[in-house]
């Protein structure tokens, strides 16, 4: 059974249809990447699958459990992390403060056991800071684990939002345009690491994404989206030789 | 007849709050920044109008005195944004609040140290005068602030829809960066924008201080203008003016009929009903942030 | 700069960050617990009157500095801990009893008030408060049966386990029980900051759509923030009731909620230190202006005559300062400080520089 699938999914902002009638499955333990150009939805059908946004039709479910009326807080403990295409960090905490976070949807102690301190908000400290430290560890983030984030390098800061994804336990996690602003060589680090997390930690990757290395390096399978709808799925090379999403990129019609 | 003597009051009353609601959303607009010090401004330039037209001061003609004021104000906003707002540029917004916040009570400490705390009136050419509909008694003073209310109102309608400078001030609103790619000064824009603002702040004092008497806490009226601007939903013009009336008329009202110490509570009661239900005011223009 | 070598998950969640800090806090608080012995009466109730402050301060600092919902109306709650000490003391509960329930109050209003507070965000939740805390003083005057009205109420007279707490007879036990209140509350501060649920906070305070992401349940949160910062600053109401005596609606104006406000930000958001510093700062400053009084009337030309509104004004003028050049205030001021020696002679010049930002719309159309 596949881990995400979403179904005749669809949304319009103010009469214009961002996502219209998008369909698909993301298998366990693949690379699933969606791209297209700007605009063509990709980023608002992560804002959906994350419950930002509201779908007009369509369903989406994970692991079987329909989640296309949870609330957005409802996901990340199901086991789906994320990350922006701006990043979201929390700007006035450290790298470690922001993993912590991540775990949030972990935490089993009350607020009064907080105040108190008690044993078992010491307990789980203890195992909130030993996962971060795995994170930080599998990731190459040592330099940075007391550092602010408002301090930090874009590229660093992009590391630390996977983190963030990471430290959560994910079964699934949705990249948002991973590479957006990266180096050649911070890009291909990327590509090891979304490799490193399919094939070492198991976890299965949607990924929206621009650069074509990353996605022809990494994916499994790449869905073409353009002005909302599906044009093309299937491996890296098939997506990218097909005359409609050829098209689209450049721009030309349909009848040319 | 009592209900539309009522009215009438209030609805003069409503434009002085319309139009202070009115500056603080020119400035909201413009620099989302929001002014806690706009009644302050109100009052002093109800001072300075004051300053110019009364005896023991200059003795002016009252129409020189009101335009003379509107400079003043105007070229004191600029200055205000220029020296010190200036400094927060791209800062969060709830230190601008906080900054405003206490330039207000600087404000009323200077107005109280140059004019003192007792209450004065403006001497007007319309004080006294009143003119009849039936059994409805209109004030000169209070058809003068409506009739100027309508005329100020048509000009920053016309000033925002139709010059190259109010087109760019509302662009400058949206996006400070690409306004500035698209050479757009935005800072020199902010500056205007306090200008104008204060300008119709000016216009709002001397409205008000034409009806009846001023003291350096009338400022306070402005919190009054924040009910309005917010049932007005913050961020419309048209939508000030109209929160300031309803603020205005259900002032009078409450007074009338609901029973005595719910008066004084009835403009914030309204507002936060408005903030309930409709937290976005009644004309939203504040959606949900883009991720 | 010290430099800590961390070798086990607990260090990291210590109350205090090494052994120094420790100690520090530990004289801080034997001299504190001291001042009874080496204060005069006089300074010893203004120092009472800090700690009250820094009580309210710290309420208000959960809400404003860690969750980021500023709050200019929490005066509402300073007068619900207040009067609620008031009736539940006359109603002949002991106490024990009444202090908690008095902040427990202002926590449930607060918690409340926090439910269409949820719907609002940034400025419409700061004018929102505003609004209530300027129909507090309406409010209490409507509610005349239980609050006395304009005639106000007098506060009874502390029995605390059969021993009497006067703030004039016995100024000593008064000022050892609002330490034991602002150290009891403290620590509780810091235990939520480190952890899940002060994350929690300060997660939403950064970036609310992320934190909804991690799996925070936003509107929870913030109604538990909201009831907190109430219960910290009912509780201050409570042992201001009992530091005035006698008060009536006058002691919770709308200015009480303002004043609070730009206290924290003078401290500095964000930080325990900050609400700490700000209540000091408060405490002291008409000290220093009755003493620099003189000076200041002449040189505005007022003479002899004091000048209305004058602590006010130059309160006003450190905040424009504060927020202009120093927007950390007075915690984010001494933290740099600390680095610069720490760091001597090796700090740059640009090292605290603020990143420029442009601003961008929160408005999609």
């Amino acid at each position: 059974m596949s881990l995400l699938s979403v179904r005749d999914l669809s949304i319009s902002f103010g009469g214009v249809k961002a996502v219209d009638n998008v369909s698909f499955d993301v298998e366990p333990g693949e690379v699933f990447t969606i791209v297209g150009p700007n605009g063509a939805g990709k980023s608002t059908i992560f804002n959906l699958i994350s419950r930002i946004y509201d779908p007009s039709s369509g369903s989406i479910s994970f692991d079987g459990q329909d989640i296309t009326r949870s609330r957005a807080d409802e996901i990340a403990p199901l086991g789906i992390a994320r990350t922006f295409q701006n990043i979201e960090l929390f700007e006035h905490s450290t790298v470690m403060h922001n993993l912590l976070v991540g775990q949030h949807s972990r935490r089993t102690t009350s607020w009064l056991s907080d105040a108190l301190f008690l044993p078992a908000t010491r307990r789980e400290e203890h195992n909130m800071r030993e996962k971060a430290e795995q994170v930080i560890d599998f990731l190459d983030l040592q330099p940075y684990r007391d550092k602010l984030i408002a301090g930090l390098p874009y590229g660093v800061r992009k590391v630390v939002e996977i983190a963030r994804g990471l430290a959560s336990d994910p079964r699934l996690l949705l990249l948002d345009e991973p590479a957006s602003g990266l180096s050649v060589e911070e890009t291909q680090d990327m590509a090891f690491w979304i490799e490193d997390m399919q094939k070492d930690l198991g976890i299965t990757i949607l990924m929206v994404e621009h650069d074509m290395s990353l996605v022809n390096q990494v994916s499994d399978r790449v869905l073409a989206l353009a002005d909302g709808r599906s044009l093309a799925f299937g491996t890296a090379e098939e997506v990218q030789s097909h005359p409609d999403v050829i098209a689209a990129y450049l721009g030309v019609e349909e009848d040319a | 007849m009592d209900f539309l003597q009522l009215l009438v009051g209030g609805i003069a009353n409503g434009c002085v709050y319309g139009l202070v609601a009115l500056g603080f959303v020119l400035i909201y607009k413009a620099t989302e920044a929001v002014n806690f010090a706009h009644g302050d401004i109100m009052m002093l330039g109800a001072f300075v109008a004051l300053t110019f037209v009364n005896h023991e001061w200059m003795g002016l003609p009252f129409w020189l005195g009101l335009i003379l004021s509107v400079i003043v104000m105007g070229v004191f906003c600029y200055l205000l944004e220029v020296v010190v707002i200036r400094q927060l540029f791209g800062q969060p917004q709830f230190s601008v609040v906080v900054l405003t916040i206490a330039l207000g009570f600087v404000l009323r400490f200077f107005a109280g140290v140059i004019w003192g705390h007792e209450p004065q009136s403006l001497e007007t050419p319309m004080a006294g005068k009143t003119m009849n509909f039936g059994d409805i008694v209109l004030g000169y003073d209070e058809a003068f602030v409506i009739i100027a209310t309508i005329i100020l109102a048509g000009g920053l309608y016309l000033f925002f829809a139709r010059t190259r400078l109010g087109v760019a001030m509302q662009a400058a609103s949206q996006n400070q960066l690409a306004a500035y790619y698209m050479g757009i000064p935005v800072k020199r824009i902010s500056s205007l924008i306090w200008a104008v603002a204060g300008m119709t702040a000016a216009v709002a004092g001397t409205l008000f201080a034409s009806k009846g008497s001023i003291d350096p806490s009338l400022g306070l009226l402005g919190i009054k203008a924040f009910a309005a601007a917010v049932i007005g939903g913050f961020g419309s013009l048209p939508g000030a003016i109209f929160g300031g009336l309803i603020i205005g008329i259900v002032e009078p009202m409450a007074q009338a009929y609901a029973p005595p110490g719910y008066s004084q509570i009835a403009p914030y009661a309204i507002m936060l009903l408005v903030l309930v239900f409709r937290p976005n005011g009644l004309f939203a223009q504040i959606q949900q942030k883009k991720v | 700069m010290r430099i800590h070598f961390k070798t086990g998950y607990g260090q990291d969640i210590r109350l205090f960050e090494d052994s120094r800090e420790a100690v520090q806090n530990a004289l801080l608080i034997l001299a504190a617990v001291s001042a009874p012995w080496w204060l005069d009466e006089y300074m010893l109730g203004e120092v009472t009157y800090v700690l009250i402050w820094i009580l309210a301060g710290l309420g208000l600092m959960i809400l404003a500095g860690h969750t980021g919902q500023p709050s200019l109306g929490h005066g509402a709650f300073l007068a619900c801990g207040a009067y609620m000490e008031v009736i539940l003391l006359e109603a002949g509960v002991p106490f024990v009893l009444s202090l908690p329930l008095a902040g427990l109050f202002a926590g449930v209003v607060g918690a409340v008030v926090a439910i269409p507070a949820l719907r609002m965000s940034g400025i419409y939740l700061a004018i929102a408060t505003l609004a209530f805390g300027i129909m507090t003083e309406d409010i209490i005057i409507l509610l005349t049966p239980w609050t006395g009205g304009i005639e106000g109420v007098f506060t009874p007279t502390i029995s605390l386990l059969g021993i009497e707490i006067d703030r004039y007879g016995d100024p000593d036990r008064f000022y050892w029980l609002c330490l034991f209140v602002v150290i009891l509350i403290t620590v509780g501060y810091k235990n939520i900051l480190r952890s899940p649920t002060g994350r929690a906070f300060t997660a939403i305070r950064d970036s609310e759509v992320s934190a909804r992401a991690m799996g925070v349940n936003v509107a929870r949160m913030k109604t538990l923030a909201f009831g907190l910062s109430c219960f910290v600053t009912g509780l201050a109401g409570a042992l201001l009731a009992h530091y005035l005596t006698a008060f009536n609606y006058e002691a919770f104006l709308i200015l009480i909620s303002i004043q609070l406000l730009l206290m924290v930000t003078v401290g500095g958001l964000g930080s325990i230190h900050g609400a700490y510093y700000g209540a000091i700062v408060i405490g002291l400053l008409p000290v220093v202006i009755a003493t620099l009084r003189q000076e200041i009337s002449d040189f505005l030309g007022a003479g002899n005559s004091s000048v209305p509104g004058m602590e006010t004004a130059i309160f006003a003028v450190i905040i424009v300062a504060f927020i202009i050049y120093e927007p950390l205030g007075i915690y984010g001021r001494w933290t740099k400080i600390r680095i610069w020696l720490e760091l001597f002679p090796l700090a740059r010049k640009d090292m605290f520089r603020r990143q420029k930002s442009y601003l961008k719309t929160e408005r999609m159309k």
